[in-house]
C-alpha cells in the first residue's frame, strides 16, 4: 500500500506529462463532445412558446451545460486503449511493470483532468452566469458534488475497464461498449432529462447504474433533491462503485488467464 | 468513363475486404440499428410535449432526420474511413504508392476503405422517410422527389469537398486525424432543420459550415415548400464550394514531401 502511494504520485506526473504533449489532439477530442449542445438547440426552440414540463429556456439551458460539464470533467477511454493495447501485445509490457495494469490505466485517465479543466472552466462560467437562477442554492449540494463526480467517473471508468477485459476473450469488445454507450446516452439523461420521459422508462432509469454515471451530479448542480434524498442518492452511487470494482477484478482476473500475448 | 471504370474497381475491392469479416459485419449492422433508435427517441420526446417547434410538425421533423440518418451513414460508411486512411499514409509515407498510380489520387483514396453495414443506415432512413410521409398523408410530387433527388447529390458532394478539405489539412499538420471526428460530431448539427436555430448560429449553419444544404433544403424540397431560386442558389453554391475544395486538394498534394524524404 506505502508502495502504491509512492509509485501512484509519479503515473499521475507521467500522465499529465503526456495529456500535455498531446494536447492539440486532446483539446479536439474535447470540443467533439458537443451532444448537449445539440440538444439544448431544440428544446430551447421548443420552449420558445412557453416552458415544456417545467423547463423554461434557462431551465435548459442549466440543465445541458451542466451534462456537458460532467462529461468533460469524468471522461474515460480506457476501453479503447485495452483494446487496442491487447490486440497489438502491448499489454505484455504493462503486466511487466510491479503495478497492476488497471490502476496504472486509471492514473492516465485520471491525470487528464487538469488539462480537460481547461475547456470545462469556460463551460462552468457560461452556466454560472447564464443560469444561475436555476442552479442549486444549498452549499451542502455542491459539497456533495465532488464525490458524486468522483463516483461518475469511476464508474464510467470502471464500466470500461470490465468491458474492456473481455477483448482478452474476444475482439469485438469495442463494439460491445459502444452497444452500452446507446443505452447510456439514452438512460443517463445525456440527450433528454429523465423526468421528461414517460413514468415507466423514468422508474426504469431511476434504479439502473446509467443515471449515477451523469444524471444524478447534474441534478445535484441543478439543486433537485433535498440534503436526506441526496446523502441516499450517493450511497447507491457508491454501491454501484463498489459492485463494479469487485466485478473489475473478478473479469480481468479470469480474462488475464485466456491472454496469450499476440506477437509479444 | 476511365474514371467510372476505377471508381467500379474501387469500389469493389473495397467491399470485398469488408465483406470478409462476417461477424463483424452483423455486430456492426446490429449497432448501426441501435444507434437509430437512439437518435429518434429524443424527437419522440420533444413531439410529446409540443404539436410543432421552429415551425416544423413530427412528420416534417421525421423527414429532415431521414436525410440525416442517411447522410451520416455515407459520410461515416464510406468519406471517413476513406480519408483517414489518407491520413494514415501520409503519416507512414505510403500516399507516395498512390500517388504513382496512373489515375487521379484524389479518385484513388476516396472510396478506398467503406464499411458495407452502414448502408442499413440509408435503409433505415428510407424506412422513416415512408412513415413520415404516411403521417403526412400524401406523397410528394414527382417533381419535388426529384429536385429532393438532385440537392441529396449536392449535399453528398458538400459533405465529400468538406471531408477532402479536412484531409488536405493532414498535408500541412500530419496528426490531424480527430479533426475528421471533430467534423463528424458537429454534423450531428445537421439534424434539426435550419430554423431550429437563430441569429449567428442559423448564418454560420447556412453558408460557413452549410448543414442546412444537407438536410433542410432537400426536406423542403420533399415537402413541396423549397421556391426554385433558393434550389438554384444551393446548387451554385455546391459546385463552387467542390471546385474550391478540389483546387485546395491539388495545392496541398504539391506542397507534400513524403514522410520518409
Amino acid at each position: 500500500m506505502t508502495r502504491l502511494l509512492r509509485l501512484y504520485p509519479q503515473l499521475l506526473r507521467t500522465g499529465f506529462a503526456e495529456a500535455v504533449a498531446y494536447r492539440a489532439e486532446f483539446l479536439i477530442w474535447m470540443f467533439s463532445t458537443n451532444m448537449p449542445l445539440v440538444m439544448l438547440a431544440i428544446w430551447a426552440a421548443a420552449a420558445r412558446s412557453g416552458p415544456v414540463s417545467g423547463y423554461s429556456q434557462e431551465g435548459f439551458a442549466a440543465y445541458y451545460l451542466a451534462t456537458l460539464l460532467v462529461r468533460l470533467m469524468t471522461g474515460a477511454w480506457v476501453v479503447w486503449e485495452m483494446t487496442m493495447e491487447i490486440r497489438q501485445g502491448a499489454l505484455a509490457l504493462r503486466l511487466l511493470r510491479p503495478i497492476h495494469p488497471l490502476l496504472q490505466w486509471s492514473a492516465d485517465n485520471l491525470a487528464a483532468i487538469p488539462m480537460r479543466g481547461v475547456v470545462a472552466i469556460p463551460v462552468a462560467a457560461i452556466l454560472l452566469y447564464v443560469a444561475r437562477s436555476e442552479l442549486s442554492h444549498d452549499w451542502f449540494s455542491w459539497l456533495l458534488l465532488f464525490p458524486a463526480l468522483l463516483g461518475a467517473w469511476l464508474l464510467y471508468f470502471l464500466v470500461q475497464a470490465i468491458i474492456g477485459t473481455f477483448a482478452l476473450r474476444f475482439e469485438s469488445a469495442a463494439s460491445l461498449f459502444d452497444a452500452w454507450l446507446g443505452f447510456s446516452n439514452i438512460l443517463s439523461g445525456y440527450l433528454v432529462p429523465l423526468d421528461l420521459f414517460p413514468r415507466a422508462v423514468r422508474s426504469v432509469a431511476m434504479v439502473l447504474p446509467f443515471r449515477f454515471q451523469l444524471s444524478f451530479p447534474v441534478e445535484l448542480m441543478l439543486g433537485r433533491w433535498s440534503r436526506g434524498e441526496a446523502l441516499e442518492l450517493l450511497v447507491a452511487q457508491w454501491a454501484y462503485v463498489l459492485l463494479f470494482l469487485g466485478l473489475a477484478r473478478v473479469a480481468w482476473r479470469s480474462g488475464l488467464r485466456h491472454y496469450a500475448a499476440y506477437g509479444g | 468513363m476511365r474514371a467510372l471504370r476505377v471508381v467500379r474497381a474501387q469500389l469493389r475491392a473495397s467491399i470485398a475486404t469488408a465483406l470478409q469479416y462476417r461477424f463483424e459485419f452483423a455486430v456492426e449492422g446490429a449497432l448501426a440499428l441501435l444507434w437509430m433508435g437512439v437518435t429518434l427517441v429524443p424527437l419522440i420526446v420533444v413531439f410529446g410535449t409540443r404539436e410543432a417547434v421552429a415551425g416544423w410538425t413530427f412528420p416534417e421533423m421525421l423527414v429532415v432526420l431521414g436525410w440525416f440518418v442517411a447522410l451520416k451513414g455515407i459520410l461515416e460508411g464510406t468519406l471517413s474511413p476513406s480519408l483517414l486512411q489518407v491520413i494514415e499514409h501520409v503519416r507512414k509515407g505510403t500516399l507516395d504508392f498512390v500517388l504513382l498510380k496512373p489515375a487521379d489520387a484524389q479518385l484513388l483514396v476516396s472510396l478506398s476503405k467503406i464499411e458495407p453495414w452502414r448502408m442499413i443506415d440509408v435503409a433505415g432512413a428510407a424506412v422513416i422517410l415512408v412513415v413520415a410521409f404516411r403521417r403526412i398523408g400524401h406523397p410528394p410530387a414527382l417533381a419535388d422527389l426529384f429536385l429532393a433527388a438532385l440537392l441529396l447529390c449536392s449535399a453528398v458532394l458538400v459533405l465529400y469537398s468538406i471531408a477532402i478539405l479536412v484531409v488536405s489539412i493532414a498535408f500541412v499538420a500530419v496528426r490531424v486525424d480527430n479533426l475528421l471526428y471533430l467534423f463528424q460530431s458537429v454534423f450531428d448539427v445537421a439534424r434539426w432543420p435550419s430554423s431550429v436555430f437563430r441569429g449567428a448560429l442559423a448564418v454560420i449553419f447556412t453558408f460557413v459550415l452549410p448543414l442546412a444544404l444537407m438536410t433542410t433544403y432537400p426536406s423542403l424540397a420533399l415537402l413541396g415548400k423549397l421556391n426554385l431560386h433558393t434550389a438554384a442558389g444551393a446548387i451554385a453554391g455546391t459546385l463552387l464550394f467542390a471546385a474550391v475544395a478540389r483546387a485546395i486538394w491539388i495545392a496541398s498534394i504539391r506542397r507534400y514531401t513524403s514522410a520518409s524524404s
